[in-house]
């Protein structure tokens, strides 16, 4: 691989990984509590999560040597703000029920913590190929969140999966699992999880070096 | 809607409150509620934020509504957001510095508060005129402010507990937000 | 030695004139503007097709009978119109008249929406003019309970009480001479009445408020002018 290559790499898999915004940057909150009550309401928040992540960081970084920096937050907003709006008609354009199942929150995609960050750490200090590759590997690290929260709770508080009912007609839901309190309880459970995973390859790295 | 503004107060306040049963402004409420003296004051400040917002986005909804430009709402309300909170922070700056250095960061994230944002579209969406829309915001930011010092006295609490280390942190805060949500729930139908 | 202590080089923090901040925020206004405007105009055909489609689909839904459909409105203050491509006058309320295959007026159908426990529930009911009643339901959107609030779609005994809804107007043919309401489970005892879902209230209720209020507004406007719509024009 060339050197390029490897980067390009390397700027992906930082977001789907290393710095995975659900779990490690605890960004995005909102949303990922919000729409995640059905595996196909989490990806389609996480797909326009992501475009509208990609194609912020590509106008940013094309103009981010003319951005003066007084007004550089302000400009960042309004960058997201547009493309947050063309993705709202898009998605009125291909599915009314989508919309409906997303409401508000598509909107909100403006202040979702993630793209703006990026857009100030990133995208304003890199030229705009590696800024979208490390904005894909965000979009899908964002995605991967989702779907992780949107999966367990359909299938414990529905039954199904994307809408395929799992268990047959005599499963009885879990129904908080789709309310707001599952939606803190399972996150809560995949953070516990990692930090336990973390926990346990601290053990037995300390117990090898003893 | 003909909801009378009571009715709209104590809905948004209790059962459907903000933070925890819309999921709107949880980034500062995971990130500001660890101690009551800063939960409550930022509780007040996104407030106000909010009130101001309603306002602005009220009248620019009135506005772009009669000269057909709907498609402007989303970034003209952002916009008057961010202005907003740097009214906020230069109040605040002048009047109260302590206040200020104490928010820290947290100050200007308001603007990437999704509960401020989320007052202006929900009070468009729903078409509420001017009282309720103010009646709105305040019981939203009221319930905002009532979550974050729930959670901040909880939190202050817990702290003197003996919590398992994989537990600590965003995992046991979210825990707690889920049974306090749960709480909330036992409020619903309340203004309906 | 002689050690000479330069002063420190002059630097002036970087700001930018007003000339430039300007014309980059009008640059980036430009683009954006464009982009908001492009992908509005682009989108707005396809989304106008899948509104008109969903609206379609609740009306047949709720009048199995009809095999086409007329918008019309009916005036704040009296009359009924066809809508036009233009805009609808303030207070407007929207109804669809709904025409068998003989072009022969089988009912009308129109949407009415109330706050239930999480948000609006917006209904969609169809009206029989020849027995004064509701005829049947269709939820529009809602985002109730799964398993508790969004039985108004599933439970059999609770959409049966749509079946012939009593909404007659009163003698001056102002107002619902009874108003639609939803009741306790199992307390029904008038044709207006609505029995709620046990352990689903809050919703049941909202739908019985969203039916009211589209009713009251639009009935005693419609019921007057209902030979101008029997047979499509």
């Amino acid at each position: 691989m060339s050197a390029a290559t490897a980067n390009n790499f390397e700027e992906l898999m930082q977001g789907i990984w290393r710095e995975n915004p659900t779990f490690v940057m605890v960004l995005g909150m909102c949303p990922t509590l919000a729409v995640t009550v059905s595996a196909m309401n989490a990806l389609t928040m996480g797909v326009a999560t992501a475009l509208v992540l990609i194609a912020s960081c590509g106008l940013v970084s094309m103009m981010r040597n003319i951005i003066p920096k007084e007004v550089r937050i302000a400009t960042y907003i309004v960058i997201i703000a547009t493309f947050v709006t063309a993705v709202d008609y898009a998605i009125q354009a291909i599915s009314l029920a989508l919309y409906d199942a997303l409401g508000a929150f598509i909107q909100l995609i403006v202040v979702n913590c993630i793209i703006l960050g990026r857009a100030e750490a990133h995208a304003s200090k890199a030229p705009p190929m590696p800024a979208m590759i490390n904005a894909v590997g965000m979009g899908v690290g964002f995605t991967i969140g989702l779907l992780s929260l949107g999966v367990v709770r359909e299938i414990l508080g529905a039954g199904t999966l994307f809408g395929v009912s799992l268990f047959g007609a005599n499963f009885q839901p879990w129904v908080v699992m789709v309310l707001p309190p599952g939606g803190f309880f399972v996150l809560g459970s995949w953070l516990l999880f990692f930090a336990w995973n973390e926990r346990r390859k601290q053990v037995r790295g300390e117990m090898q070096n003893a | 809607m003909h909801d009378s503004a009571f009715q709209i107060f104590i809905n948004v306040l209790l059962a459907n409150n903000f933070v925890l049963a819309m999921f709107l402004g949880l980034c500062p409420f995971l990130g500001v509620s660890g101690k009551l003296n800063t939960a409550f004051p930022m509780g007040v400040a996104t407030t106000f934020v909010m009130l101001v917002a309603s306002l602005c986005a009220y009248g620019l909804n009135l506005l772009l509504s009669s000269i057909h430009l709907e498609f402007l709402r989303l970034i003209s309300y952002i916009v008057v957001i961010a202005a907003s909170v740097q009214l906020v922070e230069m109040v605040l700056k002048k009047y109260s510095p302590t206040l200020f250095r104490a928010l820290g960061i947290y100050l200007p994230l308001i603007t990437t508060n999704c509960a401020v944002l989320g007052v202006a579209l929900f009070q468009t969406a729903r078409e509420y005129d001017f009282i309720q829309s103010l009646t709105f915001s305040f019981g939203g930011g009221a319930g905002f402010t009532l979550a974050l010092v729930l959670m901040a006295s909880v939190r202050e609490r817990v702290e003197l507990s003996n919590v398992p280390d994989v537990l600590q942190g965003t995992a046991l805060t979210l825990m707690l937000a889920g049974v306090l949500s749960l709480a909330f729930m036992g409020f619903a139908g309340i203004g309906a | 030695m002689n050690i000479q202590i330069m002063p420190a080089p002059q630097v002036t923090p970087q700001v930018t004139p007003t000339a430039t901040l300007l014309r980059v925020l009008g640059l980036i206004s430009a683009i954006c503007g464009l982009i908001i405007v492009g992908s509005y105009e682009i989108t707005l055909p396809a989304a106008n097709a899948n509104r008109r489609l969903a609206l379609e689909r609740a009306v047949f839904k709720v009048m199995p009978a009809a095999k086409s459909i007329a918008e019309y409105i009916a005036l704040p203050a009296g009359g009924i119109q066809p809508v036009e491509g233009g805009e609808s006058p303030v207070g407007a309320v929207k109804f669809f008249a709904a025409y068998d295959a003989d072009k022969k007026l089988v009912g009308v159908a129109a949407e009415g929406g109330a706050k239930g426990y999480a948000d609006t529930v917006r209904i969609m009911y169809g009206y029989d003019p020849d027995c004064q009643c509701i005829v049947g339901i269709g939820v529009v959107s809602m985002r109730e309970t799964p398993g508790i609030g969004d039985k108004i779609i599933t439970d059999k005994s609770f959409l049966a009480n749509f079946t012939a809804l009593d909404v007659k107007l009163n003698a001056e043919l102002a107002a619902l001479a009874n108003d639609v309401k939803a009741v306790k489970h199992g307390t029904k005892s008038n044709p207006w009445q609505i029995d709620a879902i046990a352990g689903a209230t809050i919703t049941s209720r909202a739908v019985g408020k969203a039916i009211n209020d589209s009713a009251q507004n639009l009935l005693p406007k419609l019921v007057p002018n209902l030979d101008k719509i029997r047979s499509k024009s």
